[in-house]
């Protein structure tokens, strides 16, 4: 920065510069400090149009009628939920489709406080991952098909003591008439008790 | 000397430089840069002039604000008139960026490289610069659950604690090391003495995730000078020699894995210990950087760079055995815990600790045992990569 242009500062940022230097590798600032040295303010407006691909849209007209598909690896067994149109570990087309199960169980689980933008929520979330069943499948813990989503009827106790770990669930589904082909056709996963 | 049969040019690293790792610079991405490598190329005893290729990483342009970002902050690395390329892996650049610089010296297309890592995540203001990961997701299938960032390693967190049977207390100790440690670290922003209390006491994000358990938003940058051997001892009597890299990557279907054990950061580990000539790490490294946004991935990253058995980094932990003076110093620097997260800078901070370690140019922060062969880890992506990069004296 030249001199000349270091005058045009305030006394205050001129403090603030001086300290700067390239000894310190880096000048720190205060959050009022740093507000007023904002010089532009941009917020980039953009709408994206996602188009489902093939393997998703065949997903999600299945969600809209209560139901889970999958495809299959007929060289490594693997089911993919959600579909894949490939098998990204034998690198092979992907063709046969699968009914997997609205019910499985609980490989892990949490209690979200905060929103996705990081604002505080009135009451905490649960969020699981659940390896679905797959009738006549078998699977090894490292690779199965699971999926995100909310867990409902469970309290953040049974999260933080680890009960709801292998927990049985199954999903529970919108009424037919409110389903719209999307992952929130599925309200969320119950806990299956006694 | 043993031959290394993926070498054309065995490659050194002759210095490093880091600028404050803050919550807010002044500075913009450019002067970063600047100050980053003026720094790196003084200790290396060169200037800007001797460089023949600048290698760059940064995190998403989303929080810098500019797109193509690589190109607007490169002329603050001496660009001009040079080949320059920027890497981008995620949460794993930063140490990407010395694999990507290793190649182009060890093939002989440079001889002279400068590395260098930025990130100016304060630009991104409203909403938090955490807002920015909700664009990681998969748009289809995740993101209209509404997702934060946090829920993604909370679930690996509880994962590995039900699986290997640690508790919280245990994986605090982690952040307690760290912020202890980088209080001995001049640029660190997140340096503290603190207990376990602190950490479990500190507000609960998702659970398992308290805030004291995740490192800090960042301004920083880094950069280190890489030069062939036959150039080597011009600049430096200590050239610290890249004797392994290592990258894996895995699908970003997360929710179809075990979460307990990172394969992918086991394979890149693999990778780099066979060019190294590494047989057992346990034994063979004697210091290590692996990647620490969370508390828990410094031990999740430390098994799967076989640096602890599976389910037994906490226990080592517990015993001392990470500590600066213990048998296996983890994280001398403070790690991101303790310095800051200046997503590709970070990474790259860790290799510079790496190199000052073994070169014995720690200060306060030198590892008290003697020190030959160090490692540093990065990780990112959606959960899916692994970067490593051994360095040796």
């Amino acid at each position: 920065m030249g001199r000349s242009d270091a005058n045009r500062y305030s006394n205050h940022f001129k403090e603030v510069i001086k300290l700067s230097s390239y000894l310190f590798g880096g000048t720190p600032l205060k959050e009022e400090d740093f507000k007023k040295l904002v010089r532009e303010i941009m917020k980039p407006k953009a709408r994206y149009s996602v188009s489902a691909g093939q393997a998703y849209s065949r997903f999600f007209e299945g969600l809209k009628q209560g139901k889970i598909y999958g495809t299959y690896c007929e060289e490594c067994g693997m089911v993919y939920v959600p579909p894949k149109i490939y098998c990204p570990f034998c690198f092979k087309q992907l063709d046969k489709w699968i009914d997997v199960k609205d019910e499985g169980k609980v490989i892990s689980a949490v209690v979200s406080y905060y929103s996705a933008t990081l604002e505080k929520l009135e009451k905490p979330e649960i969020i699981g991952v659940i390896k679905l069943d797959v009738p006549g499948k078998h699977f090894t813990s490292y690779r199965f098909p699971g999926i995100l989503h909310r867990l409902c009827n469970v309290s953040p106790e049974e999260v933080i003591n680890q009960s709801i770990f292998d927990a049985r669930v199954k999903a529970r589904w919108k009424p037919p008439e409110e389903r719209i082909g999307d992952i929130n056709d599925i309200e969320c996963f119950e806990v299956l008790r006694g | 000397m043993r031959f290394n049969i993926y070498v054309k040019n065995r490659v050194a690293v002759v210095g490093a430089g880091l600028t404050l790792f803050r919550r807010r610079l002044l500075e913009t991405p450019q002067e970063m840069v600047w100050i980053a490598s003026k720094k790196a190329l003084e200790q290396a005893n060169m200037d800007f002039r001797d460089i023949d290729c600048v290698i760059s990483g940064s995190a998403p342009d989303t929080f810098d604000g500019v797109h193509m970002k690589g190109e607007y902050y490169s002329e603050g690395a001496g660009s001009y008139g040079k080949l320059h390329f920027r890497v981008f892996v995620g949460g794993g650049t930063g140490v990407f960026v010395p694999v990507a610089g290793w190649w182009m010296v060890a093939s002989g297309l440079c001889k002279k490289a400068l590395i260098v890592a930025e990130e100016k995540m304060s630009s991104a203001a409203d909403p938090h610069p955490q807002a920015v990961f909700r664009h990681i997701w998969d748009p289809l299938i995740e993101k209209p659950l509404n997702p934060n960032l946090i829920w993604i390693f909370a679930l690996e967190m509880h994962r590995y604690m039900h699986k290997c049977g640690v508790s919280k207390e245990d994986i605090a100790l982690v952040a307690v090391k760290n912020k202890a440690n980088a209080l001995d670290n001049p640029i660190a922003q997140a340096a503290a003495k603190i207990t376990v209390e602190d950490v479990l006491k500190s507000e609960p994000l998702v659970y398992p995730v308290n805030r004291l358990d995740i490192s800090p938003v960042s301004d920083g940058a880094g950069a280190l000078v890489m030069v062939s051997e036959d150039v080597a001892r011009r600049y430096t009597d200590t050239p610290i020699w890249v004797e392994g890299v290592g990258f894996a990557l895995d699908t970003t279907s997360w929710t179809n894995r075990e979460l307990a054990f990172p394969v992918y950061v086991k394979t890149a580990a693999e990778m780099a210990y066979r060019m190294a000539g590494i047989e057992n790490p346990m034994k063979q490294i004697d210091v290590a950087e692996p990647y620490d946004p969370f508390d828990y991935k410094e031990l999740h990253h430390m098994e799967g760079l076989g640096l602890a058995p599976r389910c037994k980094a906490a226990e080592l932990t517990k015993g001392g055995v990470t500590q600066r003076d213990g048998d296996l110093p983890i994280n001398p620097s403070g790690g991101l815990l303790g310095v800051g997260n200046p997503i590709a800078a970070a990474g790259l901070m860790k290799v510079a600790e790496i190199f000052w370690q073994l070169r014995g140019e720690a200060g306060k922060r030198q590892v008290r045992k003697p020190v030959y062969t160090g490692l540093a880890q990065a990780w990112g992506d959606l959960m899916q990569i692994g970067t490593v990069i051994i360095l040796r004296r």
